[in-house]
C-alpha cells in the first residue's frame, strides 16, 4: 500500500509539473492578451516532433536544447506577425486565429512527419532505474523529468517576481502604456513573452515525448486539460495554474493507482445489485476507468462553487 | 527643449486640440493651466505618443510626432500621468526599478538618493505602491519616472487630491528638480503652485492656447484669469 501511495505521488508530481510547464505559458499569454491561446498544446506537440527529428541525427540532448529554442522563435514569428495583426480587430479574431492556427499544425505535422506514431526514445544515459522499493522501479528519466520541470519552475519564479524583467512584464500586463510612457518597448515584451511561453510548451514536449508518445493527436490529449488546468486555477493566476496542475496531475495518478470502484461503494452502504442488471457497467466502473474524466468533473464544480477559479479574481 | 507647432489631435471624430503652439526652454518651469476639458492632458498625451498627432513636436531639435511612446521616453522625455498609475502589486522599490531605463545607473539620480529625499518612501521601501497614501504615490510616481533620467518631465496634475502641505512640498521637490537641469511642463488647474514655482505661464481654453506670459502678469490680467480659469 505504502509504495503504491509514494509511486502514485511521484508519477502525480511527474505529470502536474508537466501540466505546469504548458500552464504557465497559456497563462501569461493570457495575461497579455486577453483570450487564451488555443494553439497552445500545438506548439507542444511541435516541440516533441522537433526534437525526435533532431534526436535521430544528433541525439536526445541536442533535441532537449534546440527544439525548445526553434519553437519559441517560431512561437515569436507568430505573434509579431500574426497575433499582433489580428489583435487590431478583438478578441473574437484572435480566438479565430489560434483555432485556425492549432489545425495548421497538426496538419502540417502529419504533412511532415507522418499520421503514425514516432518512435521517440528516452536517452541511453537515463535509462536505468533511478531506486527501487519494495520491488518497483522508479526510472531514471521520470526523475529527470521531474528535476527539469522544478528547475524551470524556479527560474520562472524568480525571473517573475525577483528581477527587472519580471517586473517590467507584471507591470506591463496590467498597465502597457504607462510602461511605454518609462521607455520600455511593451509590444518587444509581448513577443518575448509569448515566445518564452511558447518554447517551455515545446520543453514540456520534447520532455514528456518519449513517455507519453509522440504522434499527431497528442496536442489535443494534453491541450483539454491545460485548459482545465487555467480555469481551475483562476484564468491569469500562475499561482493558480501551479496548484492546478498539481492537483489534477497527484488526482489523475492517485485514482489510477486506486483499486477501488462501485462495487466497494454499494458494499459500504449495504446495496447489493444484479449482475444481470441492465446498467451493470454503471455498477462495477472503478476509480481507475472514470480517472480521465476526473479533470473535467473539477472544472464543473469549480465553476459551479467558484467560478472564478480558487486563484482567480473576479473582473471589475 | 520641446517646441509644440499648430498641434491638432482628435478623439474619434471630436476636434480636441484645435493648434496649439508652445515651447519650453532648458531647465524652465512652464505651466499649462486651464479648466477641465479645455485639451491640457490631451497636449500632454499626444506629445508623449499617447494620442495621434497632427502637426509639429520637436524635443531636443529633433521631430518626435507620430513616435511610439517609448522611444520618445528613450529621447529623455518623462510623464506623470494624472491617474500616478502605481503599481499596486509591486514594492515601492519596485515601482522605482520600473522607472530605470538601463540596468546601468544613472547620472542624476538613483534610489538611495530618492529614499534621501523622500525618508517616507524609504522607510516603505518593500511595502505594496497600492497602499501608500495619495501624496506618497505621487512622490513615488515622480521619483519612478526621473529614474529614468528624463531631461524633460511633464507631469499632468499633481496637486489633484493632496493637502496643502504636501502640495508646499511637491513645490519644493519640482523647483529641486529644475535646478538640477531637467525641464519641467507643469499641467494644472490651480494657480497657486503655478504661479509660485513657474517662469512662463500658457493657458488654455477650446483646445487652443489663449494666454502666453509671466505669472505676474497673469496675476495682473484679471480678463484672462475671469473668462478661462475661474470657475
Amino acid at each position: 500500500m505504502l509504495e503504491v501511495l509514494i509511486f502514485a505521488t511521484l508519477n502525480g508530481l511527474v505529470t502536474g509539473f508537466l501540466l505546469f510547464m504548458l500552464a504557465s505559458g497559456l497563462t501569461l499569454i493570457f495575461s497579455m492578451m486577453g483570450v487564451l491561446n488555443f494553439a497552445h498544446a500545438s506548439f507542444y506537440m511541435l516541440g516533441a516532433y522537433a526534437a525526435y527529428s533532431l534526436s535521430l541525427y544528433f541525439g536526445f540532448w541536442t533535441g532537449l536544447i534546440f527544439a525548445p529554442l526553434i519553437v519559441g522563435a517560431l512561437g515569436a514569428v507568430v505573434e509579431r506577425y500574426g497575433l499582433r495583426r489580428v489583435h487590431q480587430s478583438g478578441h473574437v479574431a484572435e480566438l479565430v486565429f489560434t483555432f485556425g492556427l492549432a489545425f495548421l499544425i497538426e496538419e502540417a505535422v502529419q504533412f511532415f512527419w507522418g499520421r503514425d506514431t514516432k518512435n521517440y526514445q528516452t536517452p541511453e544515459l537515463l535509462d536505468f532505474a533511478l531506486f527501487t522499493l519494495l520491488g518497483q522501479e522508479f526510472s531514471a528519466y521520470r526523475g529527470f523529468m521531474i528535476a527539469i520541470s522544478i528547475g524551470i519552475f524556479i527560474a520562472l519564479y524568480y525571473v517573475l517576481t525577483k528581477s527587472r524583467v519580471g517586473i517590467i512584464i507584471q507591470a506591463a500586463i496590467t498597465h502597457p502604456q504607462t510602461v511605454a510612457n518609462l521607455g520600455h518597448n511593451v509590444p518587444l515584451i509581448f513577443m518575448g513573452v509569448f515566445g518564452v511561453g511558447t518554447a517551455l510548451a515545446g520543453l514540456a514536449g520534447v520532455i514528456a515525448g518519449p513517455v507519453l508518445t509522440t504522434f499527431p493527436g497528442m496536442a489535443t490529449v494534453l491541450g483539454s486539460i491545460v485548459f482545465v488546468i487555467v480555469v481551475i486555477g483562476g484564468l491569469g493566476s500562475l499561482a493558480g495554474a501551479f496548484i492546478a496542475s498539481l492537483l489534477i496531475g497527484l488526482l489523475q495518478s492517485y485514482a489510477i493507482a486506486s483499486d477501488v470502484g462501485m462495487p466497494d461503494l454499494l458494499n459500504l452502504l449495504g446495496v447489493s445489485f444484479d449482475r444481470s442488471h441492465p446498467l451493470n457497467d454503471l455498477w462495477t466502473i472503478s476509480l481507475p476507468q472514470i480517472a480521465p474524466l476526473l479533470p473535467f468533473l473539477l472544472l464543473v464544480l469549480v465553476l459551479i462553487f467558484r467560478p472564478t477559479g480558487l486563484m482567480g479574481k473576479r473582473e471589475e | 527643449m520641446l517646441k509644440v507647432k499648430d498641434l491638432h489631435a482628435y478623439y474619434g471624430k471630436s476636434h480636441i486640440l484645435q493648434g496649439v503652439n508652445f515651447h519650453v526652454g532648458e531647465g524652465e518651469i512652464v505651466s499649462l493651466l486651464g479648466r477641465n476639458g479645455v485639451g491640457r492632458s490631451t497636449t500632454v498625451k499626444t506629445v508623449m505618443g499617447e494620442v495621434a498627432p497632427q502637426g509639429s513636436i520637436q524635443f531636443k531639435g529633433e521631430e518626435i510626432a507620430g513616435k511610439k511612446s517609448f522611444e520618445i521616453a528613450h529621447l529623455g522625455l518623462g510623464y506623470v500621468p494624472e491617474n500616478r498609475d502605481i503599481f499596486p502589486s509591486l514594492s515601492v522599490r519596485q515601482n522605482l526599478v520600473l522607472g530605470m531605463k538601463s540596468t546601468k545607473p544613472h547620472g542624476r539620480w538613483n534610489i538611495e538618493e530618492m529614499f534621501r529625499m523622500f525618508p517616507n518612501l524609504g522607510e516603505r521601501a518593500d511595502i505594496h505602491g497600492g497602499v501608500l497614501s495619495g501624496g506618497e504615490q505621487q512622490m513615488l510616481c515622480m521619483c519612478r519616472t526621473l529614474m529614468g533620467d528624463p531631461d524633460m518631465i511633464m507631469i499632468d496634475e499633481p496637486t489633484e487630491g493632496l493637502a496643502p502641505k504636501i502640495v508646499e512640498q511637491l513645490a519644493v521637490l519640482l523647483q529641486e528638480i529644475a535646478n538640477r537641469g531637467v525641464s519641467i511642463l507643469l499641467v494644472e488647474q490651480k494657480l497657486s503652485i503655478a504661479l509660485k514655482i513657474s517662469r512662463r505661464v500658457y493657458v488654455m481654453g477650446h483646445g487652443k492656447i489663449v494666454y502666453e506670459g509671466s505669472p505676474d502678469s497673469l496675476l495682473e490680467a484679471d480678463d484672462v484669469r475671469a473668462e478661462w480659469l475661474e470657475v
